[in-house]
């Protein structure tokens, strides 16, 4: 599988095996197309997660993952890619529904968009809140001070 | 004559009630969910919770309705948010292991496993044997606690008082195994990375043996109650039904998964600890309604007691930790690992920059991913199935929102 993949797209892809678990590094421009293709072609039918992590001494800050699973395989692939902050990627929605909470909570944590996702918003955190608390740059006690005065009536929510 | 009838009448009118619109007027419902047309003066909003006995924690569901059909629903969750993945970031791997505990609070263990699991898998160790059996004896009797806690409160969502008091006159038998072995009964923290916390008690293996006598017929006890029961049939068959190619679609796993016909667990898909050494069967169901998942758990709680069952006499002596160093500093380098909870499956996806906190630790959480299916499956049915909905799904807030 990795060969071929290899050959369709070239530099533009790396496959690596870290303790026994495969993962692929992509282009940001091949991520729709690739994930399509594991989807359909390789029935990489379960989405395990989709998360992100931050780099923020990184160009590109944000390496955002795909872990995903094939039940007539019984094979798990990682698929990660790096994205700048302020960039957005495409939404795997259509290609997962169960990407739908996933994305919604990577945004919510970490501020990446998603395009073409139904309805991205916050999950965990108050709608109104401001700040992305998954990224290395907001403290472990930050919080939204307004947004705890305003809602809450409480000077601190320390 | 008619006109104080009709007035009288009147007064037993949703509005009156305090369930029609009139009672929303100031709050955000409407603005919360846009793009979606609520001017059908048949359709009205309905919230349910967060405060509500049957949402088994703090879970808002707004529920679309006409009259009493639901057509649509939005899960509001977060109010049990912690922030346990920065809070990792901010621990050494040995610090957060209590933390995990506190997701699933009603599997405290399974966490435990799945955690200490995924950090020995990156450290490339692995606990001694003694110490793989101690862990799927507790595993499996958390699960069988766990089942019976989703019993006990599913069907008293339903109206069946009864089984509730039976299932936590059980449980507490587990619990106090736990007890006796670690001292904590629900957030057990029993195990760490590398091995376990402790030695088992004297006495252990005869207090899981009795426990196995003991509960066998108290798990049939319970399906006299249920498993013919008429109101419970009524109530759950074609209740919240999903197929398999949505459950998978939607991500769903667990339980909820292998009653609409999947057979798939990771105890035995992905073997982890030493649970290729069992001999156990994975029940499925084949309608994926409310009533299959009631069966899939109850023999569920069967096969667990058989794995115990053959655990228990087999524990070998030896070591309970393996060799790990006193401060835990795993390689640069990356591992997502799962293991099969009692909700589903359960992952940690770790990034280690070779210090002794993790630079990224994610938890995939079973609950959160399998709630995202309640709109699919309540989709037409009544109000009163949106709890027996909710139960069946057996979320646990504390996991959801983490």
């Amino acid at each position: 599988m990795v060969e071929k993949y290899k050959s369709r797209y070239g530099s533009g892809l790396d496959a690596q095996t870290y303790l026994g678990q495969n993962y692929l590094q992509v282009d940001r421009s091949l991520i729709p197309d690739i994930l399509r293709r594991l989807r359909e072609e390789e029935q990489f039918d379960y989405c395990v997660d989709i998360t992100a992590v931050h780099y923020p001494k990184r160009e590109k800050q944000f390496d955002v993952v795909w872990i995903l699973y094939s039940f007539p395989r019984n094979e798990r692939v990682r698929v990660k890619t790096q994205i700048a902050d302020g960039a957005s990627i495409e939404s795997s929605v259509s290609i997962w529904p169960t990407s739908n909470w996933l994305e919604r909570e990577v945004y919510d944590m970490f501020g990446i968009c998603f395009d073409g996702h139904p309805d991205l918003k916050r999950i965990l955190l108050p709608d109104g809140w401001k700040g992305f608390p998954l990224r290395k740059d907001y403290g472990i006690l930050q919080q939204d001070q307004e947004w705890v005065q305003i809602n809450l009536g409480i000077e601190s929510g320390q | 004559m008619s006109i104080p009838e009709k007035e009288g009448t009147s007064d037993l009118s949703p509005g009156t009630l305090g369930l029609g619109r009139a009672s929303f007027e100031g709050s955000n419902l409407e603005r919360e969910t846009p793009g979606k047309a609520y001017l059908d003066s048949n359709e009205l909003i309905i919230n349910m919770g967060p405060q509500h006995p049957a949402t088994h924690g703090v879970l808002r569901v707004i529920l679309k309705l006409d009259g009493e059909k639901v057509l649509g629903t939005e899960c509001v969750i977060g109010y049990l948010h912690r922030g346990v993945e920065k809070i990792a970031e901010n621990r050494t791997y040995t610090m957060f292991n209590p933390y995990v505990d506190r997701m699933d609070y009603c599997a405290a263990v399974s966490n435990g496993l799945g955690y200490c699991e995924a950090v020995e898998k990156l450290m490339n160790v692995e606990a001694p044997p003694r110490a793989q059996y101690i862990r799927v004896i507790l595993t499996e009797l958390n699960r069988i606690a766990s089942h019976q806690l989703w019993l006990g409160t599913h069907a008293l969502d339903i109206g069946a008082m009864t089984p509730l008091f039976y299932t936590f006159r059980d449980r507490e038998e587990i619990l106090k195994i736990f007890e006796r072995y670690c001292g904590a009964r629900l957030t057990t923290h029993a195990f760490r990375i590398g091995g376990c916390q402790y030695e088992t008690y004297a006495g252990f293996e005869k207090d899981v043996k009795n426990f196995l006598t003991f509960v066998a017929p108290k798990i049939d006890e319970y399906e006299t109650l249920l498993t013919t029961n008429r109101i419970w049939l009524e109530r759950t068959k074609n209740v919240g039904v999903i197929s398999a190619a949505d459950a998978i679609a939607l991500g769903v796993t667990g339980p909820v998964l292998r009653a609409s016909g999947v057979q798939w667990d990771l105890r035995k898909a992905q073997p982890y600890a030493n649970y290729s050494r069992f001999d156990f069967e994975i029940p499925i169901g084949t309608n994926g309604d409310t009533y299959d998942r009631y069966l899939v758990r109850m023999m569920e709680m069967r096969q667990s007691l058989r794995i115990i069952e053959q655990a228990v006499d087999a524990i070998p002596e030896g070591p309970i930790m393996g060799k790990v160093p006193k401060v835990i500093k795993p390689p640069v380098g990356e591992i997502y690992h799962s293991i099969e909870a009692p909700k589903g499956e359960l992952g940690y996806f770790i990034v280690s920059d070779g210090s002794t906190q993790p630079y990224r630790l994610r938890v995939r959480p079973p609950s959160f991913v399998n709630l995202q299916a309640l709109d699919v499956m309540v989709r037409g049915l009544l109000v009163a199935d949106v709890v027996a909905v909710i139960g069946t799904i057996d979320i646990v807030l504390g996991e959801v929102d983490r």
